[in-house]
């Protein structure tokens, strides 16, 4: 056995002799297969003590804390029972929050994937450019998030550029960020135009791969191109539309800078987000015990949401790739 | 659905696609046009398209007001930390995870996938306290340790992971035969073939760090140590609004070069996503 030689500093890097290759004469404690597992071991330990220190403890942190309420400047913590959840369904503005982040996620999905899916439906056609094209709806994809946000914000001034655009046809138009009735789905599709160039990248290389010869056949049938869609590519790409909309649904909930930037959670609260409502009690009124006890609802929508759509993938979903 | 389409169809579809763009490319020529147009004609009406007496008067503000290229450094050099340390971390992970066995594999991928089960935001608050117990408050670890090692390196974990199961065994076998070790086979043999994952992974790591803001304006105080997106909100006038024209030059000066890197290597960006990235 060629290992004995080596020093033992080195198991996890090497692993001579084939596996699970025993000495006949000597039976050293590091097998070819024990060097392997330590190399297992070693190779993931990063990942698993950054994912224990900075995911699982928090996590639990988060729980505890929610019973607890603290000062981390005057540095007193003191259990404070159920009295934040008692909070919790108690707070005047709690129902705003959730229903403002139902609105958010709800119009910020269908109209994410319902364009993503043009978008890439369009860019499928033969057409000479059509790269040129994808290039410009995914840009926004790199630009960096509140450079994004901010001339968005500029555009939708009161005297900005899209109300200018609309006094060239005669038409007024509103303060889009600074009333209730336009600053919810001015936001909303601030956010589509920012992310779903990835979106579409997705369902155009589900797309790339459905099989011609089906659409050949049902061609010979005699089905029209609307019955095609929905006969032929939807279930096709289906996997592909379950994993979008997990993903777009989950980053829904963590808008953030968006509404920081444009809106402050303005006007009248009716764009105070989840999020935004637990950054403003944590670290903005410094109640800390109330900003955990939000944390672990986010936790559970969260949870709730992503159960129900892995749920639904057995009805919905035509093939797993 | 790819079928030729007759010379009438062709040109409907070129004016959707046209019209369609418009949303997505017209912002940010609005940005660079009204960064460079003065005070007095960034809300003119009828708007210009290109600035009438362009100035860069708001570039010079930009550096006079705040530390910018001090801040462009910090954001710059945690960005490039944070995607160099996820490679690592995750292709190791994601390695060891897909071709090697060893005792309780399974039930420690599960320990490491229920990062992608918790929103960072659900742990803002205990991850501040952790690092106010550390003195890490003010500094840029918060911004690099937990992506490199937390909840966001988890995703890249897993798709580093499923590339790494769909490699064929045989080269691996052919190099062990040779004599080399775990480590020598994941370096050598493994990491060359696995470049196009990488460079998903390396992509969306680099802009998830880059457009960070959450855990910037909860972790970092001083204005030498802000990253570029919470330095763009800075810009505001006596009253606390905006400096629209400064800010604007700030936010092209943030997302031009990121654009000119993204239109070179495009190919890379969209396909590699694509078709390593998500599936």
């Amino acid at each position: 056995m060629k290992t004995l030689e080596r020093p033992r500093t080195s198991a996890a890097g090497r692993s001579g002799g084939g596996e699970g290759g025993r000495p006949r004469t000597e039976r050293p404690f590091w097998t070819a297969r024990r060097r392997d597992q330590l190399a297992g071991y070693l190779f993931i330990a990063p990942q698993l003590i950054g994912s224990v220190l900075f995911v699982l403890i928090p996590l639990g942190l988060v729980v505890w804390y929610s019973f607890h309420e603290w000062n981390v400047l005057a540095g007193t913590f003191h259990s404070v029972g159920g009295d934040n959840y008692q909070k919790l369904l108690d707070d005047p503005k709690l129902p705003g929050v959730l229903k403002s982040t139902a609105l958010f996620s709800v119009g910020l999905v269908v109209l994410n994937l319902t364009l993503a899916l043009a978008l890439a439906v369009l860019l499928n056609q033969k057409l000479r450019g059509s790269v040129v094209f994808r290039t410009l709806f995914f840009s926004p994809v790199v630009v960096s998030l509140v450079a994004w946000t901010i001339v968005w914000g500029f555009l939708l001034q009161k005297n900005g550029g899209i109300n200018a655009g609309l006094d060239v046809f005669g038409i007024e138009g509103p303060n889009w960020l600074r009333s209730e009735g336009t600053s919810m789905a001015s936001v909303i599709v601030v956010q589509v135009f920012k992310n779903v160039g990835l979106n579409m990248v997705l369902f155009l290389a589900a797309l790339q791969g459905v099989p011609r010869e089906l659409y050949e056949a049902a061609t010979m049938d005699g089905a029209g191109r609307w019955r095609q869609f929905w006969k032929i590519t939807m279930p096709m790409i289906s996997p592909t539309v379950l994993l979008t909309s997990i993903i777009t649904v989950v980053g829904s909930l963590q808008v953030f800078a968006q509404i920081a930037v444009l809106t402050q959670g303005g006007p009248n609260s009716s764009t105070t987000v989840l999020v935004y409502y637990l950054y403003q009690q944590a670290f903005k009124f410094h109640h800390f015990g109330y900003g955990a006890t939000l944390s672990v609802l986010l936790f559970v929508i969260v949870l709730v949401l992503t159960v129900i759509q892995w749920q639904m993938r057995k009805k919905w979903v035509f093939h797993e790739s | 659905m790819s079928r030729k389409l007759s010379p009438r169809a062709k040109l409907v579809l070129y004016g959707v696609l046209l019209v369609l763009c418009v949303p997505f490319v017209f912002p940010t020529w609005w940005m660079a046009s009204s960064s460079l147009k003065p005070v007095s004609e960034v809300f003119a009406f009828p708007p210009s398209l290109l600035p009438g007496n362009p100035t860069a008067s708001a570039y010079e503000k930009v550096f006079e007001l705040q530390p910018f290229g001090q801040q462009y450094f910090n954001s710059m050099y945690i960005a490039v930390a944070v995607t160099l340390g996820t490679l690592v971390v995750s292709s190791m992970a994601g390695y060891a995870f897909a071709r090697i066995r060893f005792r309780g594999q399974n039930v420690l991928f599960l320990v490491v996938l229920t990062g992608l089960l918790i929103p960072s935001e659900v742990t803002i608050v205990p991850l501040f306290q952790m690092f106010n117990d550390w003195g890490m408050i003010d500094t840029h670890w918060p911004l690099v340790l937990v992506p490199i090692l937390g909840a966001p390196s988890v995703l890249a974990t897993f798709i580093m992971r499923q590339f790494f199961l769909a490699l064929p065994g045989e080269l691996e076998e052919a190099a062990r035969m040779d004599g080399l070790g775990r480590f020598a086979i994941y370096w050598r043999i493994a990491m060359p073939l696995a470049r196009p994952a990488l460079a998903a992974v390396a992509i969306f790591t680099f802009l998830h760090s880059w457009n960070l803001y959450l855990e910037p304006i909860v972790y970092l105080t001083t204005p030498e140590m802000f990253t570029l997106p919470q330095a763009l909100t800075q810009y505001v006038d006596a009253y606390g609004g905006p400096m629209w024209n400064v800010q604007l030059a700030a936010a092209s000066l943030t997302a031009f070069p990121v654009l000119a890197v993204f239109v070179f290597a495009q190919r890379q960006f969209v396909e590699g996503l694509a078709h390593t990235g998500l599936k």
